[in-house]
């Protein structure tokens, strides 16, 4: 028998991803198989397009590549557009002239976007927003341009603002509608969207219909409103939705429905039997689809159709879960209450800027949709008892209530899900298909993506992958093992209790006892780090100097080139001029570069390993001591100036800082830890993004815990209000040693605080009213490790025997040949490798 | 017959650290287990954060192999081999090290 011939008309997302289920299916060899594409590419990730602006390639976005196809067998042209359709004769014609017959055909044209019928909306920077080809257009534009707008407050048109914000220009939203993301949110939500993306610094203008596109004054352009009004800008994009792209079927006369798009049925074919449409382009019981996994699902049943299976096409959920310019906004369901008896729930909470409505049965029993702006964590429970018909909990309410503050939110835990529960709407994996990873060997989240696919899309579904994939490593009788390497089967809590309760000094002892191999660089500085939290030895004893890394070894950073940072400590970020001028003297005497810490201290860069302890010698005997820059430990306490100098302060910020500082110096912990002291509420040492935060209050102070900067910011948590010094500083003793017992490696508090069960609550429950009675042996801890303090430097350079490791080599007192340096603005920077190449060239 | 060079003596090595010798002309860095007793010597060089820093990093092991982790990026080197676990395709060169009476020695080329 010969083989079937299908032609595929597109080569998007859909397009691609029949062919690759075709190829991929045991009948593969049945079929030649032929795709045309308009654009210049094959298939790519239009989902991830915006990521182009932030760097991404044509090559990170392709789904497939020549390659790829050559092997399978899969003709394909590309840059030819198919213009004629034969559904009598079956054959197709490209612009090109190339005819093409067929056996079945799909259609998988996708969509356009649509450009309002406005006057002068063809002008060079109007442009649109939908293949690589475009963005490239708007960045030429962009360069060019100080104002943008974007027409259209949609789901696609938040993203080209986003994408305009970037390039910094000044970016409008113009929308018809009385309110953005109109299909997806309810007044509430697209309210508060509103306010949001305002504050970003984006400017919205609703219920605007634009009548013409005229010349500008002081823009390149001017958008005159039918209400009289107008805006200035250089460039403008159109984003207001996208239309079927249907030509080709409506020329040759395939059934097309009243608004567009080309009709199907449940198995994806059109009126006539042997042509199918899919994904975008495709009208299915009067709906498009315009997300991808329903057109994912069509391709599928596209394939199951031909090759003789009986998968059909039964409509698909359109909920949806993003972040628009960096606001999490969630749509479930029946967000706008439209079923009959529909009633919701609303919590809409103006200071923390979040919005949450749940919308119910008439009978209070089903989650019928959702809107969620600005915490978007109910999204996976909520759409999964949506999508499985579950029964809501008694109080349904807690489902979008804040955790932590009184009863903790009504959780949906996943044991209870259907195993027929899609989990990963993406590429159709359900809780079964999970479950079956786990069981053929699928461990982690790694391996559970390689095998299902699952959470390689949008990754909206990754936290409830893993906890299906925890759930069954537990039914399976898997320990959900936190090992901390192959050396310990202990985690690093395990390991501090083992070690303060067995008194374990070294970690030659600890691995006899407990532990196999020789270490590593994981277990190693762990250990080194609980053994000198609680026993705070100098770390360089001999015992200990082997477990740490590098920067604890030579007491500072080590840089790009192996050379090393020096960070004195500047308590509270208070310094006197003298000392400011030790750190010029030093600093230009060795040559350091010079730059000013986020953390309110000075940095010098550029010593090499010899010059160190001369470096640090000369700055001890100025009275610094080491600012433990290097070491998993207290960092800075940042203050601002406080009630000393400022007209607003009502507390010595400084003062309490120093003191803060002076007290923790030198603590030893699971990660590093950064406090800071506001002198009042206007807070200027932003003491709300740190592990231990101080306001200082009418009363007295204000303690937040367990705020971060850094990659994934959190706001710290009142703990307490108005303490006087002595209570803030059992808080603070108490709360810190229970994280260095019980947190993971290299956990910061704020992760630890997330993960602490019972969160908030429990800690101060443990802090404030002692519940486990560990209050003063917390404190006892904390005041043994703090008595036994040392300036590591000073410690180091009063000792011969531990200088002689500060030498790049052990025989001879040479240094290292191999740096190289440039002077830029002022100072020297290692040169890049370029700037080596070339003035290797020059000598030679 | 081979040459042997001293390049430092026993009491210089700390157990499980790393030091560097400068040897005809090459950065060799050299390990001392602590454990084992066992030394290594291989390139100084880190191939893959472009410094000299290999004899600054942590010692350990990973299954059967003996390796170092690199202070920069932490890619693991098999002190025996030098051969670059992450990355295969990159491969210290080693050295042949001895300890006598005291004295530890890198043969010479
Ligand atoms: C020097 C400095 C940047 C500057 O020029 O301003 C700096 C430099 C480094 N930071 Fe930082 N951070 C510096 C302030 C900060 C701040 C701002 C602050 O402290 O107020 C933050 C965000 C606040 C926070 O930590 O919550 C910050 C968040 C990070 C992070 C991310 C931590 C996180 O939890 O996400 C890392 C990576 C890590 O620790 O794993 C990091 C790591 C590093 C390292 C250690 C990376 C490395 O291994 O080489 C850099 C070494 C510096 C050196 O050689 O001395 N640095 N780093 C700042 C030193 C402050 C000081 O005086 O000690
Ligand atoms: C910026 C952006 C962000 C998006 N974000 C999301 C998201 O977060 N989640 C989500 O689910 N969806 C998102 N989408 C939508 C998603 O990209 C589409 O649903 C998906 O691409 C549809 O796939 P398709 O194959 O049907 O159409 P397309 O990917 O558009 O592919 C159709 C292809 O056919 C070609 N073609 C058309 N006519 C012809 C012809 N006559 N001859 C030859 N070739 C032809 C077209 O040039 C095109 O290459 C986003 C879209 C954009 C533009
Ligand atoms: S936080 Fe208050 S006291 Fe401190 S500088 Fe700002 S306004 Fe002044
Ligand atoms: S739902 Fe998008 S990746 Fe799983």
């Amino acid at each position: 028998m010969s083989k079937q011939r299908v032609v595929v008309v597109g080569n998007g997302m859909v397009g691609h991803k029949f062919i690759d289920n075709l190829v991929n299916d045991t009948d593969a060899d049945q079929y030649e198989i032929v795709t045309f594409s308009e654009e210049p590419r094959l298939a790519y990730d239009r989902v991830q397009l915006s990521s182009y602006f932030s760097g991404a390639t044509a090559e990170d976005l392709a789904m497939t590549d020549e390659g790829y196809y050559n092997d399978k067998g899969v003709n394909f042209v590309l840059n030819d557009k198919v213009s004629e359709l034969n559904t009598t004769e079956n054959y197709v014609v490209t612009e090109s002239g190339r005819k093409e017959s067929y056996d079945k055909l799909v259609l998988a044209t996708g969509s356009f976007p649509f450009v309002p019928p406005i006057p002068g909306n063809d002008q060079e920077h109007c442009l649109v927003y939908r293949t690589i080809e475009d963005l490239e257009a708007i960045s030429a534009s962009a360069k060019q341009s100080k104002v943008g707008v974007v027409v259209g407050g949609g789901l696609l048109g938040l993203e080209a603002a986003n994408a305009l914000k970037a390039a910094g220009l000044e970016t409008h939203v113009v929308e018809f509608a009385p309110r953005l993301m109109a299909v997806q949110l309810d007044e509430g939500g697209g309210t508060l969207l509103r306010r949001k993306i305002e504050d970003l610094g984006v400017n919205v203008h609703t219920e605007k219909a634009t009548s013409e596109i005229v010349a500008g004054e002081t823009c390149r352009y001017r958008m005159n409103f039918a209400d009289g009004s107008h805006l200035e800008t250089d460039m403008i994009l159109f984003s207001a939705g996208i239309r079927p792209q249907d030509e080709l079927a409506r020329q040759f006369d395939l059934e097309i429905g009243e608004r567009g798009g080309i009709v199907v049925n449940d198995n994806c074919q059109t009126n006539v039997d042997n042509v199918y449409a899919i994904g975008e382009c495709a009208l299915w019981e009067g709906r498009i689809y315009g997300l991808v996994a329903p057109g994912y699902t069509m391709a599928k049943v596209a394939v199951s159709h031909i090759t003789g299976g009986a998968d059909q096409f039964k409509g698909a959920d359109m909920s949806t879960k993003l972040k628009l310019l960096g606001v999490d906004v969630a749509s479930i369901g029946d967000a706008h209450g439209n079923t009959p008896g529909a009633q919701s729930y609303t919590y809409n909470d103006e200071i923390e800027q979040v919005y949450k409505r749940l919308i119910v049965s008439e009978d209070g029993k089903k989650v019928l949709g959702a809107v969620l702006v600005g915490d978007v964590e109910a999204y996976g429970n909520l759409l999964q008892l949506m999508l499985n018909d579950m029964d809501l909990p008694e109080n349904p309410a807690g489902l979008i209530l804040p955790a932590g503050d009184g009863e903790a939110a009504a959780g949906l835990g996943v044991d209870a899900l259907p195993d027929s529960a899609v989990i990963c709407s993406c590429y159709d994996v359900t809780k079964g298909d999970l479950q079956k990873a786990v069981a053929e060997g699928a461990t982690d989240m790694g391996g559970i993506k390689a095998a299902t696919e699952a959470s390689t899309g949008c990754g909206g579904c990754a936290a409830l992958a893993k906890q299906v994939l925890d759930s069954e490593l537990a039914n399976l009788g898997y320990e959900v093992k936190n090992d901390i390497c192959e050396h310990f089967a202990y985690s690093r809590q395990e390991l501090a209790d083992i070690v303060r309760i067995k008194k374990i000094k070294t970690f030659d002892e600890l691995l006899e006892s407990h532990g196999q191999g020789l270490g590593c660089e994981v277990c190693k500085p762990a250990v080194g780090s609980i053994l000198a939290s609680f026993w705070n030895d100098y770390v360089l004893e001999d015992a200990h100097i082997g477990l740490q890394d590098t920067n604890d070894i030579f007491l500072g950073n080590m840089q790009k080139d192996g050379t090393y940072s020096i960070v004195p400590r500047v308590a509270g970020g208070e310094i006197t001029p003298d000392k400011l001028i030790v750190l010029g003297e030093v600093a230009k005497e060795f040559d350091l570069y010079t730059k000013v810490t986020g953390g309110q201290r000075i940095d010098l860069f550029g010593a090499q390993l010899h010059e160190l302890p001369i470096i640090w010698k000369k700055l001890v005997d100025a009275g610094f001591e080491t600012g433990h820059a290097y070491g998993k430990s207290l960092r800075t306490v940042k203050s601002c100036v406080g009630s000393t100098w400022c007209r607003y302060g009502v507390n010595d910020s400084v003062g309490f800082a120093i003191n803060l500082e002076d007290r923790y110096k030198g603590l030893r912990s699971p990660h590093k830890i950064k406090f800071a002291v506001s002198g009042c509420t206007r807070e200027c040492a932003e003491a709300q993004c740190k592990d231990i935060g101080v306001i200082a209050t009418e009363n007295g102070w204000n303690l937040y815990v367990c705020g971060n900067g850094g990659m994934r910011p959190r706001h710290g948590d009142l703990f307490a209000t108005d303490l006087d010094d002595e209570t803030l500083i059992k808080y603070v003793d108490r709360v810190l040693m229970f994280y260095i017992r019980t947190a993971d490696r290299l956990q910061r508090t704020s992760v630890w605080l997330e993960n602490l069960e019972g969160g908030l609550d429990y800690l101060k429950e443990v802090v404030i009213d002692d519940k486990l009675g560990l209050g003063e042996e917390l404190e006892a801890e904390m005041e043994a490790s703090l008595g036994n303090y040392q300036c590591e430097w000073k410690t180091t350079i009063e000792n011969p025997e531990k200088l002689k490791r500060f030498q790049h080599f052990i025989n001879t007192k040479e240094g290292d040949d191999s740096l190289a340096y440039v002077v830029e603005r002022g100072q020297r920077r290692p040169a890049t490798k370029e700037e080596r190449i070339q003035s290797v060239e020059l000598v030679d | 017959m081979s040459n042997w060079i001293t390049v430092c003596r026993q009491e210089d090595l700390s157990p499980s650290t790393g030091l560097c010798a400068l040897h005809q002309g090459e950065q060799v860095a050299i390990f001392f287990c602590g454990q084992t007793s066992d030394l290594y010597a291989v390139s100084n060089y880190d191939p893959i954060g472009e410094a000299n820093v290999l004899s600054r990093g942590l010692m350990g092991s990973l299954g059967d192999a003996v390796v170092v982790a690199s202070p920069l990026y932490k890619q693991h080197f098999n002190l025996k081999t030098g051969e670059c676990l992450e990355d295969p395709e990159h491969k210290l060169k080693t050295y042949p090290i001895r300890l006598e009476s005291g004295e530890v020695q890198l043969q010479a080329a």
